[in-house]
């Protein structure tokens, strides 16, 4: 599969956390050809299940990458406008003049509104709108609207992905389908490259508002490993600070409390046996991704995180190197083909 | 003939921030050629067409639409191979964070970077990002890259693209865009008894200045702006003016910032209104200007007024109106021009 076709295709899906369907029938469509089994659960996780070879009981490694995006709410409806409220981290700084699609009855195309800079005082341009004064615009009258439209209602961003140059992309919702599709790679390489695991692939829901899938997914596969896939930091003009990373040098690897040292040392190893650069994101606390969730299900499972670098992340036009998807895509499959049927994370003063 | 909407699209997705209307003039020119006597442009780059009368009424007339709209220019390059810009005419910068854009004659893709939501100080979402903190992010690696890219001086656009949204039309540029629809479809309409000077100006968004060369050479007897203007109908908590609104017909200029329209030519836009049954209404007084704010006083003055176009969101990257209100605004534009006459400019 191309990269940045597929890259398009995902980050132009619809999801916003809790109202994921449209994405992960378009996830459901891409694995459906990989995969042995394939099952939606109660939150609304996508569960892939490729069988290994080895014999049974298999264990199993289980793989997610959230699929929810940020985006809005409807909150109310006035004289023909729609007030809205942020579902996840949605920036307010960056709504106004931004088209969305208002998932009503139907789905309705809007923007959100703003005043013209000639009717503007000067204490006016000085200040971030707060909600209140956000409006979303469908162009419609206001009974028709009414007839349409209700309050719960979800709006998400509308941004075409686009080719900038040195080979990056701009999109808006990359965290964290740009994960998506490195599993997608990665469970097409698997195709091609016995696993003696079961590998399963979560495309998880409700990152974004508190990691609420993974903490079920992970649950439900109670899986031996995991590894969760996310963005992290990019270097960008305004921001080139601590735990920031430059664009097309690989992805990250999580390493601190949330982490399991084998798992985190096997992941690199995997990279080296590749020849895939790896950066190390270190996280002395809460890592922020479906990571965190997964740790700490059931009886607690060893994880690891693989992130990819992102530019303006959470805003509508984030930017990434499509070849650091490709390689994590790579970096998976070899992480997983990598696992021995006896094998097991453990803690090295562990008795074998 | 194309339909309004047809050539509303087609102009709106046009990219001409002042001083570089030249892809409009490219565009416009196939759609006027087989319809006027005249196509030239002057030293500013006004697209001037003349349309002959048919001799009956001896008057010049210009109407005039904007070609240009507001935009980004670069200025500089930073290190890491970011665009600093500055505005073409009045943007508000709030708008400008997490926006996408098209950079110079390439359109190369570009996007306004903004914090990452995570890494954003709490105060810091309270604040407004102003213009020389914010650069545009093209892909490029170094200055040098950059620089040979996007040079100082490229002209940068909004990435909008006109559509449908609900009742209405979507699109950047409807300020001026829908005053260019419009003075297409009168050039590409019947003659007139008298000549018709049709000029798509330049550099409105910069200081009225297109207009200004265009009125002296033409020495008209009488003009008429065509613009798209202000509708600032969103809900608010003050109960001031929207200046204009949507769906409620052509705006009629009574007076702006920059001009006092001509009484005589007001109340001929208002009776030809009513005997049309064209709803119509009244700018709210003392909001922006329009080229009528330079034509009325070239040479010895020329009476002058402006009708427009609501819309909402004008300047921002994504602009709405009511196609109703173009269809009228055409209409009124005809019906009024088709009675005009020398008598109706004579002083009481």
């Amino acid at each position: 599969m191309e990269t940045v076709p597929l890259l398009k295709q995902l980050s132009e899906a619809t999801g916003p956390s809790g109202r994921e369907e449209p994405v992960r029938a378009l996830i459901q469509s891409l694995w459906q050809p990989l995969v042995d089994e394939l099952r939606t659960d109660a939150l609304g996780n996508l569960i892939a299940l490729r069988r290994g070879d080895g014999s049974e009981p298999r264990p199993a490694v289980l793989l997610a990458a959230h699929m929810d995006e940020v985006g809005l709410l409807v909150t109310g409806i006035e004289r023909g406008f729609l007030q809205v409220a942020a579902i996840g981290g949605a920036d307010r700084r960056v709504l106004p003049g931004l088209e969305v699609i208002v998932h009503g009855r139907r789905d309705l195309p809007g923007v959100v509104g703003s005043r013209p800079p000639h009717v503007l005082r000067e204490a006016d341009r000085k200040q971030v709108l707060p909600w209140e004064k956000l409006f979303v615009d469908v162009g419609l009258p206001h009974e028709e609207l009414c007839q349409l439209v209700q309050v719960g209602d979800i709006v998400s961003l509308c941004r075409p992905l686009v080719e900038l140059k040195g080979g990056l992309v701009a999109g808006k919702a990359l965290d964290d389908r740009a994960s998506v599709a490195a599993l997608t790679l990665m469970l097409e390489t698997l195709q091609r490259r016995p696993h003696a695991w079961d590998c399963y692939a979560v495309a998880t829901v409700q990152e974004e508002v508190g990691l609420k899938g993974a903490i079920t997914a992970a649950y439900g596969v109670a899986p031996q490993l995991a590894v969760a896939l996310d963005v992290t930091f990019a270097r960008q003009a305004d921001d080139s600070g601590l735990g920031t990373f430059e664009l097309g040098k690989g992805p990250a690897l999580g390493v601190g409390p949330n982490f399991h040292p084998a798992v985190v040392k096997r992941l690199r190893q995997s990279a080296e046996t590749q020849e895939i650069p790896l950066l190390t994101d270190p996280a002395p606390g809460a890592s922020g991704t479906d990571a965190w969730g997964i740790q700490v299900a059931r009886e607690g499972i060893p994880t690891g995180l693989l992130s990819i670098p992102v530019r303006y992340m959470h805003q509508p036009v984030e930017v990434l190197a499509p070849r650091d998807v490709e390689r994590t895509g790579r970096l998976l499959a070899a992480f997983v083909a990598g696992l021995e049927p006896e094998y097991r994370p453990r803690w090295e003063d562990e008795p074998a | 003939m194309e339909s309004l909407l047809t050539v509303l699209h087609t102009l709106s997705d046009v990219v001409a921030p002042s001083s570089h209307e030249i892809e409009m003039r490219r565009v416009l020119r196939p759609l006027l050629a087989e319809h006027v006597d005249e196509l030239r442009v002057d030293a500013l780059g006004n697209l001037i067409a003349l349309k002959r009368g048919t001799g009956a009424v001896p008057l010049r007339v210009m109407v005039a639409a904007h070609m240009d709209e507001v935009g980004l220019m670069v200025m500089d390059h930073t290190g890491e191979g970011h665009l600093r810009v500055k505005t073409f005419g009045s943007i508000d910068e709030r708008l400008l964070p997490g926006l996408q854009v098209l950079v110079g004659p390439e359109q190369l893709p570009g996007v306004m970077g903004v914090q990452a939501v995570h890494r954003t100080k709490a105060d810091s979402f309270e604040r407004v990002t102003p213009l020389d903190s914010l650069v545009v992010d093209i892909g490029a690696a170094s200055k040098d890259e950059a620089a040979r890219l996007a040079p100082v001086g490229t002209v940068i656009g909004f990435a909008t693209r006109f559509h449908e949204v609900g009742t209405l039309v979507a699109g950047k540029a409807l300020d001026d865009r829908a005053g260019c629809t419009t003075l297409v479809s009168l050039l590409q309409g019947e003659r007139f008894p008298f000549d018709l000077y049709g000029v798509f100006t330049v550099q409105e968004e910069v200081g009225l200045r297109g207009a200004q060369v265009a009125a002296y050479a033409l020495e008209p007897d009488v003009a008429l702006a065509l613009e798209g203007t202000i509708a600032d109908d969103l809900p608010k908590d003050e109960d001031s003016s929207p200046t204009t609104t949507l769906g409620q017909g052509p705006a009629i200029t009574v007076m702006d910032r920059a001009v006092i329209a001509d009484p005589r030519l007001v109340q001929l836009l208002v009776q030809t209104a009513q005997a049309e049954g064209i709803p119509y209404q009244f700018k709210q007084p003392g909001i922006g200007s329009t080229d009528a704010g330079t034509i009325h006083r070239a040479r010895g003055g020329v009476p002058s007024v402006t009708v427009a176009v609501p819309c909402r969101y004008i300047h921002s990257p994504v602009s709405l109106l009511d196609p109703r209100d173009l269809e009228w605004t055409v209409h009124l534009l005809q019906a009024a021009l088709r009675r005009l006459t020398p008598e109706l400019l004579q002083v009481v």
